[in-house]
C-alpha cells in the first residue's frame, strides 16, 4: 500500500482526477500497469517522457506527473522521434490508441520501427475509435460493427505485431487490460530493451464497442479478454485449433539490431563533431 | 553562395542544431546542405518518412532544447499546416522554409511563383497569428534566416520563411562572420521557481523537457501550465495571449525598406524575387531619369506591414504591386491605402519572373 501512495503521489497529477474515461474503460489499467512499470524501472522521474497522440487512450498523458506531450492525431511517433534524437538521455514511453496508431499514424508507426530507434510504444487496442463514438478502426476485428459499419465492417483487420515486425521493430509483446500485473512485466521488458518495442495491450470499451456488439458489460469483456488469451508459452505447444478465437500474450518476437539514435551519434562522432548539451 | 545554402548556413550561424524533413524540388539543397554539416558541428539531420513527420520531429526536438528547422515546398507546405498550428498553440519555436514554386498542386516544381502568400498566412486552421518573412536576395536570405531563428525562440512562435525558386536557386556573394556563435541571442538561462510555460504575464522562454519542470504540453487550449481548458474565458485569453504577443513586439518583427525619392508620386510595394525586378525599375527611372517613384520592400509580410502602407499611401498617387500570382498581398496593401492612392497590381503566373519593363511600362501611365 505504502508503495502505492508513493507513486500516487510522485507519478500522477492526481490534481487532474477524475479522468474523463467513461466507467469500465481499460484505460485506467493500462495506465496504472505504464506507471508501475515505470517505477519498476528504476528511471529518474525527470528523465520520463509521455508522449501521446489523439484520442481517449492518448489523454493519459494529461494524469502522469512527468514531462508530457500531448501530440496531433497519429503524430506521437514522429514527435517522439525528434525529441529522442535531440535528446538520447530521456526515456519516451509513446501512448496511442488502435485507430491513432495504426490508420492516421500507420506511416510514423513502420517508420519507427524500421529505425529501430529506442522507443517505447505502447498501444492501447479497444478496437474502436472511442473519443468520436464508435468508429471502426484497422483493428476492428471482422464483421464487427460500429457506427461507421453498421451492419460489420467489411474490412480485415492489421495484425499489428507482425506489422510491427515486418517493417523493423525489434521487440513485440501483448497483453490485455484483464491481466494488469504481465502488462506491468511486459512494458518493463519493453522498456528495458534498446530498441523500438512495440506493445499492444487489448482494453475493453464497453461503451462504444462492447454495446453495439452486443459483448456485454465491463466485467464480461474483462472476463473474455482473460479467457481468450493464452500465453505464448502455452501457445508454442497447442494444436492450431486450439489458437482459433485465441489471443496470443506475452512476449511475442524480439531481435537483435543496432538502435538508431546510438548509430546516429556514432555517426556524429565520425564526422568530427561532438553532442551538443542542451 | 546559393540561397538555399545561405537559408541552411544562417541557421546554423544562429544555432540550429536539429533539421528534420522530406526531399522536394526546389529546396532539397536545404536539407543536403544540413545533411553534410550538421553531423560535423554535432548536430542532428534526420529525413522523415513525411513532411508531416518532419514538422513534428522539428517541434519535438525544439521541446527537447534544440533550435530547429525544416524547410519544403508548396505542396510539402500544405502537408506541414497541421503540426505548424500545434507549434503555434503549444508556443514551441521553429522555423519553417517555404520555398515557392508555382502551383497549385504539383504545378510546376522548377519554376518560381509567389502563389503561397496567404496560404502562409492562413494554411493551417483556426485564428492564429504567424510570422512570415521574405528575403529578396541570397544576403538577405542568410541574415533574415539568423533573425528567424532567433525571434522565434523569443516569441515561442514558428517564424516562416518564404522564398521562392528565383531566391533559392540564385547565386549571389555572402559574407559569413566567422564565428557563427555570435549570431544566437541566447535567452535568459536562471529559471525562476515559479515558471509557467504559458504565462499570463508575458513571454517566458521555454524549458526544455527533461529539467525537472513536470509541465503538459498539448494542442488544446489549455492553461498556464498547459493543462486542458475548455472554460470561455480560459479559452479566450489563451488565443489573446497568442496574438497579444505580436503585436506587443511588432515593432521588432515588421521589416521593411524604402529607396527612391523622398516625395514619391508613384510607388512600387514588392516582397520576395519581384523586388530585384522593382529595384531595377526605381535604378532607371530615379537614380537616372530622376522621376518621382520608389520602392518599399516587405521583408517581413506577415503581420502586414500596416502602417508603412497608410503612411505610404499619404504620400503617393498610386502603388503598384507587382506579384508573381493571381493578386494576394495587393488585397492587404488595398485595404491599408484606405482609399488615399490607387492601388494597381501587376500579375504574372506563367512561371517566370516579372522584368523591370512590365513595371516600368506601367508605371509611365502616371508619370510625367
Amino acid at each position: 500500500m505504502a508503495a502505492i501512495e508513493h507513486l500516487t503521489q510522485d507519478f500522477l497529477r492526481t490534481k487532474k482526477l477524475p479522468h474523463i474515461w467513461c466507467p469500465g474503460c481499460g484505460n485506467g489499467i493500462v495506465t496504472a500497469a505504464l506507471v508501475r512499470a515505470i517505477e519498476r524501472t528504476g528511471y529518474n522521474q525527470r528523465d520520463v517522457v509521455i508522449v501521446s497522440g489523439i484520442g481517449c487512450s492518448s489523454r493519459a498523458a494529461g494524469y502522469l506527473n512527468f514531462n508530457t506531450l500531448h501530440t496531433t492525431h497519429g503524430r506521437a511517433l514522429a514527435f517522439a522521434t525528434g525529441l529522442k534524437m535531440a535528446r538520447p538521455e530521456l526515456k519516451l514511453f509513446v501512448i496511442m490508441g488502435d485507430g491513432d496508431c495504426s490508420a492516421i499514424g500507420g506511416n510514423h508507426f513502420i517508420h519507427a520501427a524500421r529505425r529501430n530507434i529506442d522507443l517505447n510504444a505502447v498501444i492501447v487496442n479497444n478496437h474502436i475509435y472511442g473519443m468520436t463514438g464508435g468508429q471502426h478502426s484497422p483493428l476492428t476485428p471482422y464483421g464487427k460493427k460500429a457506427t461507421t459499419a453498421p451492419r460489420g465492417t467489411m474490412e480485415r483487420p492489421f495484425d499489428l505485431l507482425a506489422l510491427a515486425r515486418g517493417a523493423g521493430a525489434t521487440f513485440g509483446a501483448r497483453g490485455t487490460a484483464a491481466q494488469p500485473r504481465q502488462l506491468e512485466q511486459l512494458i518493463t521488458r519493453g522498456a528495458n530493451h534498446k530498441g523500438f518495442s512495440v506493445l499492444e495491450a487489448l482494453s475493453p470499451c464497453p461503451i462504444a464497442y462492447g454495446r453495439r456488439n452486443k459483448l456485454g458489460g465491463p466485467v464480461e469483456m474483462l472476463r473474455d479478454l482473460k479467457d481468450k488469451s493464452l500465453s505464448v508459452e502455452r501457445a508454442a505447444q497447442a494444436e492450431p485449433e486450439e489458437l482459433e478465437e485465441k489471443t496470443v500474450t506475452g512476449v511475442i518476437f524480439t531481435v537483435d539490431a543496432p538502435e538508431f539514435t546510438e548509430e546516429y551519434y556514432r555517426s556524429i562522432e565520425r564526422a568530427g563533431g561532438q553532442k551538443q548539451g542542451v | 553562395m546559393q540561397g538555399n545554402e545561405a537559408c541552411a548556413e544562417g541557421a546554423i550561424s544562429a544555432g540550429v542544431r536539429f533539421y528534420a524533413g522530406y526531399p522536394i524540388t526546389p529546396s532539397t539543397e536545404i536539407a543536403e546542405h544540413m545533411a553534410n554539416r550538421l553531423p560535423e558541428i554535432g548536430g542532428v539531420f534526420i529525413q522523415m518518412e513525411d513532411e508531416i513527420a518532419g514538422m513534428a520531429a522539428v517541434i519535438g526536438a525544439s521541446i527537447g532544447g534544440m533550435r530547429a528547422l525544416t524547410a519544403t515546398s508548396g505542396p510539402g507546405f500544405s502537408l506541414k499546416q497541421e503540426n505548424l498550428g500545434y507549434a503555434i498553440m503549444a508556443e514551441i519555436p521553429c522555423v519553417v522554409v517555404n520555398v515557392q514554386r508555382m502551383g497549385p498542386s504539383t504545378g510546376v516544381p522548377t519554376a518560381p511563383a509567389q502563389g503561397d502568400v496567404m496560404q502562409a498566412r492562413w494554411g493551417t486552421h483556426g485564428d492564429h497569428p504567424i510570422i512570415v518573412f521574405s528575403p529578396a536576395s541570397v544576403y538577405e536570405t542568410y541574415y533574415l534566416t539568423i533573425a528567424a531563428v532567433n525571434l522565434s525562440q523569443k516569441m515561442r512562435q514558428p517564424v516562416i520563411m518564404l522564398l521562392d525558386e528565383v531566391i533559392g536557386h540564385m547565386r549571389e556573394k555572402v559574407l559569413i562572420p566567422e564565428t557563427g556563435k555570435l549570431m544566437v541571442e541566447k535567452s535568459s538561462d536562471r529559471v525562476p521557481s515559479d515558471w509557467k510555460p504559458y504565462d499570463e504575464k508575458g513571454l517566458t522562454p521555454l524549458v526544455p523537457f527533461g529539467f525537472g519542470h513536470y509541465y503538459h504540453v498539448t494542442g488544446l487550449f489549455h492553461d498556464q501550465y498547459g493543462f486542458p481548458t475548455g472554460d470561455p474565458p480560459q479559452v479566450e485569453r489563451a488565443l489573446d495571449r497568442l496574438h497579444d504577443k505580436l503585436v506587443k513586439y511588432r515593432d521588432e518583427i515588421v521589416m521593411t525598406n524604402y529607396i527612391g525619392h523622398k516625395e514619391p508620386r508613384v510607388a512600387i510595394v514588392a516582397y520576395g524575387c519581384t523586388v530585384r525586378s522593382a529595384r531595377a525599375v526605381v535604378k532607371k527611372a530615379y537614380w537616372q531619369d530622376r522621376l518621382p517613384v520608389g520602392l518599399l520592400s516587405l521583408q517581413t509580410i506577415w503581420p502586414f506591414p500596416a502602417k508603412e502602407i497608410e503612411t505610404l499611401a499619404r504620400q503617393v498617387d498610386v502603388i503598384i504591386v507587382p506579384e508573381m500570382n493571381m493578386g494576394q498581398i495587393v488585397g492587404e496593401v488595398e485595404r491599408y491605402a484606405c482609399g488615399q492612392a490607387k492601388v494597381v497590381p501587376l500579375n504574372r503566373y506563367d512561371g517566370d519572373m516579372i522584368t523591370p519593363d512590365q513595371i516600368y511600362d506601367l508605371m509611365g501611365r502616371w508619370l510625367p
